[in-house]
């Protein structure tokens, strides 16, 4: 029987201690008519061998493209360390640290992590995460209406340079709650908040102001003239940040003239692979005066009856198993295992090692921009300057080149046109440190000879099967 | 010893960065960092070290029997998390085009089939990333449906008192009230004090059955009947769905909408705190509101069902498709477990509550709810020995950690004073609970004789019991350098 250890004598052993004829009659207290007999849907049981023979047939079906996507995961080098050691069975099958004593290794780890974070985003105060970026910025928004003691309207202003997908999350967990989440547009010449259309809400009752950086075009924001407009206005400035990123940028916590009040962003270019998406994890970090409003796990270190350092989940009246129907958010079970490796990951890497990261990513991705803006038509849209990940408009339907990438095996970037019909044919492309020039310049000359042999952006492109 | 601690300015693990600086001149000089962040600077093997050291401060499942109630702390299959870590899937970019997907996409369309099979739901969305984002999502389509039949009075949720914390915060968070049902002295939903609140303004009732006491809600039919009459949806936390998976169906129930915790069930790894996933399962009239993405299998290829094809959906909640590689995971175990190992999970993890329940009984403990058969858990109330003796269940589970073993969980459900909610699941031996028992008679014994010394426990771990109270009053969250200070 997989995974049951039992033999046949000790189940005849326990079932007569019990009581009972079979295993069958401890189930005498459900309805006879709710019970149910055979899963007909459902395959028999599989070896290891056989499952791991399917799984690497699909898995390799999947290939190994070249891949130039961003929008929000980040194919960066993992150091072979990180999950050598974050899977180790202590950390892997151990569970949220409710018994202190017995959970030392991960409440210090946790700790360290939120040193880190504070570190990293100059914020007074981390949890110890949420579920990934989109739902970390929800959580940031019930944090800021909570803890926004000023303002009244509930009212958010959320830009459109913030990730689409995160803009979506945020609006299906906070709707039920009186919350209005009001659209910022973006330069269309600059690629940034617009400034003008900001300073028609001055003088308004805003409860908080969201500022990506860099934002979902890749493009750097202008974080201390929007903070300090925020605090102006009586709106608390939340920012999303790419962890990396604050490798060389100004940290929130040094934004403008008082800093941000909560930073929040996805954790994931920290160590997790890309995995289709998830597990990630997203962070929180947040001023001083906030820290009671915070949603999550958070780690205290405080002493032993014998006055020896130790650490233990604090602050938890804040929680919905003390709390219940008014804990700060519902949030149980977070993302520990991934907290884990991004612990280890920014120990091994420090904060010279991400700059390094965030540096050659960056300069792989102006070399890339580089190249393909030699390509007749290709060209940058936005004038403002930005980090790692930059948007381009083609001569050719993106949905056509990409498609005709990828059956080359390049995953040629993130079409923008549906999101942002405004803008055209546009792509958002990233080069991680990951990718080799040879990549880079493969990349370059398929893209071109595509747009070349389409010959004028009316003709239909036909993929290579 | 912290890492920062062990820090020194100049080191570095160098070979696992790029080994040049590359120029960034062109970022503006008021938009780069003045200072550099204060991480550890420290060597590979540091680290290593470091960690690996961490790592034995913890009990886990791997090193140490874990009964902890209602989580389900079950063996984690190595081989899962091998196939989930597979390049082609490891390395796979959330966004990559469906024609570099379809091996994942097939995984993720089989498990959605599974789980859709052994819930008894016509349809099931994998993305909610934890068990709590799936009372949400399941509460926001309670929600949606009623809001798409403009019937628009339902503000009320019903949870009855033994529910997780999680239940009333759901609900809150999707706009509603919550009103709390009481529980019989038998531990089944109080059915008159139901009736006496179910009514128009009634959106949905949230039940665990079996519930957080460790019984089978034996009235489930009639609680459905009910709430179904008023025009309220049923809600089904999988929290418990260990204790009849493939067994009883919360489908066949009459459960409208469920979700299930696959670290619990699926025996994917805790991981200190997560990940989990949550997915959700439905019945037909809940379909259109399922979130998204979600797979379909489509003229001889998987494709996505997003926000465009699924236009009543309550969305996405996270940026992707949830917690991926969790999901990968669940579906190799279930691969594993097959059609038959399914039933197996409910039958020995029962067979093992029951038998520990038995023994502990027979050694004198106190049972909960003495008449009931015991689920996948049980609760012992140790309050003869905190009146008699002075020593409360926090100090037993203490104890219980000098004597190897990871306490159940303790205080929960609150309504029954000084619990412990034991849940051995399916994977341990009949050794193993007997050591378990022959510990808590001996801490028992040690309660009659020597109080003070259950009172201390424990005194074999890195740390002795914790000042909870200065942690909350003299917040010390994260680690400051000295010179800074």
């Amino acid at each position: 029987m997989p995974f049951i250890p039992h033999t046949e004598a000790e189940i005849e052993s326990m079932l007569e201690t019990i009581g009972v004829s079979s295993i069958d009659d401890l189930f005498d207290e459900v309805p006879a008519n709710l019970r149910c007999s055979d899963l007909p849907g459902i395959p028999e049981a599989m070896s290891e061998l056989q499952i791991s023979q399917m799984m690497e047939r699909r898995a390799r079906e999947d290939g190994q493209a070249s891949c130039f996507i961003g929008a929000g995961a980040y194919d960066h080098h993992i150091p072979a360390a990180v999950w050598a050691i974050t899977t180790r069975g202590e950390f892997y099958s151990a569970y949220t640290p409710y018994q202190a004593e017995a959970s030392q290794g991960t409440l210090q780890l946790l700790y360290e992590f939120q040193s880190m974070m504070t570190a990293l985003t100059a914020m007074d105060d981390s949890n110890a995460s949420l579920y990934d970026g989109a739902s970390a910025l929800a959580e940031a928004v019930l944090m800021a209406v909570r803890g926004n003691r000023k303002s009244k309207s509930k009212r958010v202003l959320v830009p459109r340079t913030v990730h689409p997908a995160y803009r979506r999350v945020v609006y299906n967990i906070v709707k039920n709650q009186e919350i209005e989440l009001v659209d910022l547009p973006y330069d269309r010449d600059k690629g940034c908040i617009d400034m003008a259309a900001l300073e028609g809400f001055a003088g308004e009752d805003i409860t908080a102001l969201v500022i990506p950086q860099p934002n979902f075009f890749g493009v750097l924001e202008d974080v201390d003239a929007l903070t300090d407009w925020a605090h102006a206005n009586h709106a608390l400035a939340i920012t999303v940040v790419n962890p990396v990123a604050l490798s060389i940028l100004t940290p929130p916590g040094e934004w403008g003239q008082k800093g941000a009040d909560i930073a929040c962003g996805e954790g994931q270019p920290l160590g997790a692979p890309l995995s289709s998406g998830g597990p990630y994890f997203g962070f929180l970090c947040c001023a001083q005066a906030l820290v009671r409003q915070m949603p999550g796990r958070i780690i205290g270190r405080t002493v032993d009856l014998d006055g020896k350092p130790g650490f233990a989940l604090t602050l938890q009246a804040r929680e919905q198993h003390i709390r219940r129907s008014k804990a700060t958010s519902n949030i149980c079970t977070n993302q520990g295992l991934l907290v884990t490796a991004a612990t280890i990951h920014m120990a091994l890497l420090g904060s010279e090692g991400l700059e390094r990261v965030a540096a050659a990513s960056h300069q792989n991705t102006r070399k890339l921009c580089d190249l393909l803006q030699r390509i007749n038509g290709v060209e940058v849209i936005f004038s403002n300057p930005y980090f790692h990940e930059v948007a381009l408009r083609l001569p050719a339907p993106v949905k056509d080149v990409l498609r005709s990438l990828a059956a080359h095996n390049v995953l040629g970037g993130f079409d923008l046109g549906e999101d942002y019909p405004e803008l055209g044919e546009a792509v958002l492309v990233c080069a991680t440190e990951k990718r080799t020039d040879e990549e880079i310049e493969g990349f370059a000359a398929k893209l071109e000879r595509i747009i070349s042999l389409q010959g004028g952006v009316t003709c239909k492109l036909v993929p290579k099967e | 010893m912290l890492i920062f601690e062990q820090s020194k300015p100049g080191r570095r693990a160098v070979a696992q960065a790029p080994l040049e600086k590359a120029d960034y001149s062109d970022i503006p000089q008021q938009l780069r960092r003045k200072r550099s962040a204060a991480l550890p600077e420290v060597s590979e093997m540091q680290t290593v070290r470091h960690y690996t050291r961490l790592s034995q401060k913890n009990f886990s499942i791997d090193t140490q029997f874990y009964p902890l109630g209602s989580c389900t702390m079950k063996y984690n299959p190595r081989g899962a998390n091998d196939l989930a870590l597979l390049p082609g899937l490891k390395g796979r970019h959330p966004l990559a085009p469906g024609s570099h997907s379809q091996g994942f996409m097939a995984c993720m369309y089989d498990l959605q089939q599974i789980l859709k099979e052994v819930t008894g739901m016509k349809a099931v969305s994998l993305s909610p990333a934890a068990g709590a984002q799936g009372e949400f999502a399941g509460v926001a389509m309670i929600k949606a449906y009623h809001d798409s039949r403009n019937d628009t009075a339902r503000n009320e949720i019903l949870v009855p008192d033994a529910a997780h914390g999680t239940n009333p915060a759901s609900a809150v968070m999707c706009g509603y009230k919550v009103r709390e049902i009481p529980t019989d002295s038998e531990g089944d939903v109080d059915l008159e004090a139901l009736k006496g609140v179910v009514g128009p303004q009634t959106a949905g009732i949230m039940l665990t059955n079996p519930s957080t006491l460790g019984v089978f809600e034996r009235n489930i039919e009639q609680i459905a009947s009910l709430v179904h009459k008023a025009g309220g949806l049923l809600y089904y936390d999988g929290a418990n769905l260990n204790a009849i998976l493939g067994k009883v169906r919360p489908g066949d129930m009459g459960f409208d909408v469920i979700h299930m915790n696959l670290h619990k069930t699926f025996s994917t790894p805790h991981g200190g705190g997560g990940p989990g996933a949550g997915p959700v399962g439905v019945s037909q009239r809940l379909i259109p509101y399922l979130p998204v993405p979600m797979v379909d299998y489509d003229d001889d290829k998987y494709v996505w069902l997003t926000e465009n094809e699924r236009p009543e959906s309550i969305g996405r909640l996270s940026a992707f498709a949830g917690n991926a590689g969790v999901l990968l995971r669940a579906y190799v175990y279930a691969r594993m477990l097959g059609k038959s190992g399914m039933a197996r999970v409910a039958e020995f993890s029962t067979l093992n509550a029951n038998y520990m329940l038995k023994r502990m009984q027979e050694a004198g403990f106190e049972a909960a709810y003495p008449n009931r058969r015991a689920t996948h858990e049980f609760i012992i109330t140790l309050r003869k020995q905190a009146k008699h003796q002075g020593v409360n269940t926090m100090d037993f589970a203490k104890r219980l950690l000098d004597y190897g073993m990871h306490a159940p969980t303790t205080y929960f459900p609150l309504l029954v004073p000084e619990c412990l909610l034991i849940e051995p699941t399916e994977t341990e031996d009949k050794q193993v609970l007997d050591d378990f028992i022959e510990a808590m008679i001996a801490i028992q014994q040690e309660a009659e004789s020597n109080p003070e010394l259950v009172q201390g426990a424990p005194y074999t771990l890195p740390v002795r019991r914790l000042d909870d109270v200065k942690a909350a009053r003299e917040l010390d969250l994260k680690w400051v350098a000295a010179a800074a200070e």
